[in-house]
């Protein structure tokens, strides 16, 4: 039997066509597209291909704009380094609690450095303080860093909006739109975005591929000199498979957009309510009415996120988890806990994502297999007593720290 | 996915003495919700042979908390209260065939439950000494509270110091920027300032595959205090001699010590050095090379 792969915002099957377009780059196009000669020629208009599908499906206003880099870490360093190099009068960045540690970290890194970092919060349902927001734009704000979607909860933010607000204060505005790019309609050319970071991989192109969009105008400082790639804003001989590949990922994105937003989105809502409709005590984390169309983030009380995961694993279906044992810390998901997720039901969260290639008849085993994976973990906890949770489960258990 | 063994896997596919002990006159509930384990034990002990006579676990955790859950009922069954407190996380990580090192802690948490439950049992109250940072060294899997611990103790200035008694930075030295982090913050409490240029890179040995907790199962602490040991009880009968030893230092199997008095250029020193060898390695178990301090390596320069 196959398995079922609902781990799509961790990383995406490349498609079969990428694959074959992106073969080619590997033998007989081999050149380096900076050469003088014809090797090297076709592979710069490929690129040059590349870069205007990647400008199509983010609505950019030129292919100028995509700078190639190796992946979505790379663009999010590059964008705020690069924000802070620019204007070094300005040292406040603003952020959010739940950002992907490929901004967290970094951030964290630089109050070391004397950077002073402010950090939205978010209410129950992962959403932004927008009056929060506007109090603290200034002119000593470098820029702004909000992530589009959220990896784990598939929360929106309102980024256009708030790169409004930033616009209007005079600040620079970056979003990390890895898990948005392809799974949203966008049009950066009508939006006040001055950086965005994607990935290939979230979207069926290979690992090792990444892009930051730089409009046309903003300040910016490379992180990596040397050749004159990317006209000097990304040195480093290009990845041409991998550019090739993006491209036609991109454009395959742009063709399924409407898919995505339809078919895969009541897929999605189909498995929520399967399993939500046979499984007591579990409820959905995150803005259900605000999030992307592939994501399920499902919160099983009293039970913890890995067990479920191997359990699931054993036949078959892959997703994952916001428990603290499944990302090698002891801490339950940022995200969880900044949602105010209690601990019994942080632990016990759930990410089903989904693509392009997930059928109903998959979704149906999902739904029937859950329940039971459940009720086995269930009989093993401490807070669950005869066909329901304990009374007053958290003083029926509490546990002497250990 | 974790590297778990067959019997990890096997344990938590098929749980041993899963749910509540009908009867039990025993309970333990140890764990810590926001890590995300907890675990609560019955027993049924006989009160007039203390004799564990059935165990049963509850466990809110990961796969190796279920595991380790199950197996510690298993060991336990049919043990004396006294032979069961003997049992220690180590044992139930050997009878998993070990664990990954993020995962140990689930092999305390057994343990814990286990005095817990046998303190509620006599009617005393059970403290809970342990306490659990964030993970820092992942191959000697040694946290941040063990860490700034052992720095504040021994006055420990280096990064160097830290992986000689903790073990932690030992390995893939890839730990070694939160180290210092810990190292700047303990002492800038204590009004000094960590000077990395003074850090001498850390004798690096190769992490245990998995962590069967070293194979002496002694903390480099408790090694250096036993090394310390052997070499004072050879003192005495140097001094008769009019000669004398001392430790100067120990970096992994090799310890450094200074002969002093009649032992400086005595022909028999090599064969001196020979017998302290001899000794500590039997003391120990384990292979020691004794040498002179002046075959120290040089304290690194900086970088």
């Amino acid at each position: 039997m196959e398995g079922i792969y609902l781990d799509n915002n961790a990383t995406t099957r490349v498609d079969p066509a990428v694959v074959e377009a992106m073969l080619p780059y590997f033998s007989e196009q081999f050149g380096n597209p900076s050469s003088m000669h014809e090797f090297g020629n076709q592979v710069g208009f490929a690129i040059k291909q590349a870069r205007q599908q990647v400008q199509a499906l983010l609505g950019a206003a030129f292919d100028s704009e995509i700078i190639f880099t190796s992946c979505g870490t790379e663009s999010d360093s590059t964008a705020i380094l690069s924000a802070l190099k620019a204007q070094p009068e300005r040292n406040e960045i603003i952020t959010t609690v739940v950002e992907h540690p490929a901004v967290l970290s970094l951030c964290e890194h630089l109050e070391k450095d004397g950077y002073k970092v402010h950090y939205l919060r978010v209410d129950a349902k992962g959403r932004l303080d927008l009056e929060e927001y506007r109090a603290l734009l200034s002119d000593r704000v470098a820029v702004v860093s909000v992530m589009w979607a959220n990896n784990e909860s598939g929360t929106l933010f309102p980024v256009l909006e708030m790169a409004e607000l930033a616009h209007a204060a005079g600040v620079m505005f970056h979003t990390d739109a890895v898990q948005a790019v392809g799974k949203i309609p966008m049009d950066l050319k009508s939006s006040r975005i001055d950086m965005l970071s994607l990935s290939g991989h979230k979207l069926h192109a290979p690992k090792g591929i990444g892009v930051l969009y730089l409009r046309r105008g903003v300040r910016y400082r490379p992180l990596l000199r040397g050749g004159h790639q990317e006209r000097g804003r990304r040195a480093g001989t290009e990845n041409a498979p991998a550019i090739v590949a993006l491209g036609k990922a991109a454009e395959q994105a742009l063709g399924y957009m409407e898919y995505e937003n339809t078919f895969v989105a009541a897929l999605r809502d189909r498995l929520e309510q399967g399993i939500l409709k046979q499984v007591p005590h579990a409820f959905v984390n995150g803005d259900p009415d605000n999030r992307l169309p592939n994501t399920s983030n499902i919160a099983f009380e009293f039970i913890e996120g890995e067990a479920i995961l191997l359990l699931l694993n054993k036949l078959g279906i892959a997703a994952s988890s916001g428990s603290a044992c499944t990302s090698g810390s002891l801490e339950p998901s940022h995200v969880m806990r900044a949602m105010n997720i209690p601990y019994t039901a942080a632990h016990g969260s759930m990410r089903f994502s989904l693509s392009r290639y997930n059928t109903r008849d998959e979704i149906e085993r999902v739904i029937a297999a859950v329940p039971p994976i459940i009720a086995q973990l269930r009989r093993l906890s401490p807070y669950w007593g005869e066909g329901g949770p304990v009374e007053e489960p958290e003083k029926a258990f509490a546990p002497a720290y250990a | 996915m974790w590297d778990y063994s067959e019997k990890v896997q096997d344990h938590f596919f098929n749980p041993r003495n899963a749910g509540a002990v009908t009867g039990a006159n025993a309970t333990g509930d140890v764990g810590s919700l926001n890590c995300g384990d907890a675990l609560r034990l019955t027993l049924k002990v006989n009160p007039d042979s203390e004799i564990i006579e059935e165990a049963g676990f509850q466990t809110f955790g990961c796969g190796s908390a279920i595991a380790s859950s199950s197996a510690l009922t298993e060991i336990i069954k049919g043990m004396t209260l006294d032979a069961a407190l003997k049992v220690s996380n180590q044992d139930i990580a050997d009878y998993l065939d070990g664990l990954p090192p993020e995962k140990m802690h689930c092999s305390v948490m057994g343990r814990e439950a286990l005095q817990a439950a046998v303190a509620n049992y006599r009617g005393v109250e059970w403290k809970d000494d342990h306490e659990e940072g964030a993970l820092i060294c992942k191959c000697f899997a040694v946290d941040a509270v063990l860490i700034e611990e052992t720095i504040r103790a021994n006055k420990l200035k280096t990064v160097e110091d830290v992986a000689n008694y903790t073990k932690a930075g030992g390995g893939c030295a890839s730990c070694h920027e939160s180290i210092e982090e810990i190292l700047a913050r303990v002492l800038a409490e204590q009004g000094e300032t960590f000077d990395p240029a003074a850090t001498a890179i850390p004798n690096v040995e190769s992490a245990p595959e998995t962590l069967v907790a070293g194979a002496t199962g002694m903390t480099n602490l408790q090694r250096i205090r036993r090394i310390e040991r052997v070499i004072e009880s050879i003192r005495p009968r140097l001094q008769m001699d009019k000669g004398d030893v001392e430790l100067v230092d120990v970096l992994g199997d090799c310890v450094y010590v200074n002969m002093t008095g009649a032992c400086t250029g005595c022909q028999m020193a090599s064969m001196t050095l020979g017998g302290i060898q001899q000794r500590l390695i039997e003391e120990l178990g384990q292979f020691i090379k004794v040498l002179p301090a002046t075959e120290m390596p040089r304290a690194a320069s900086g970088g």
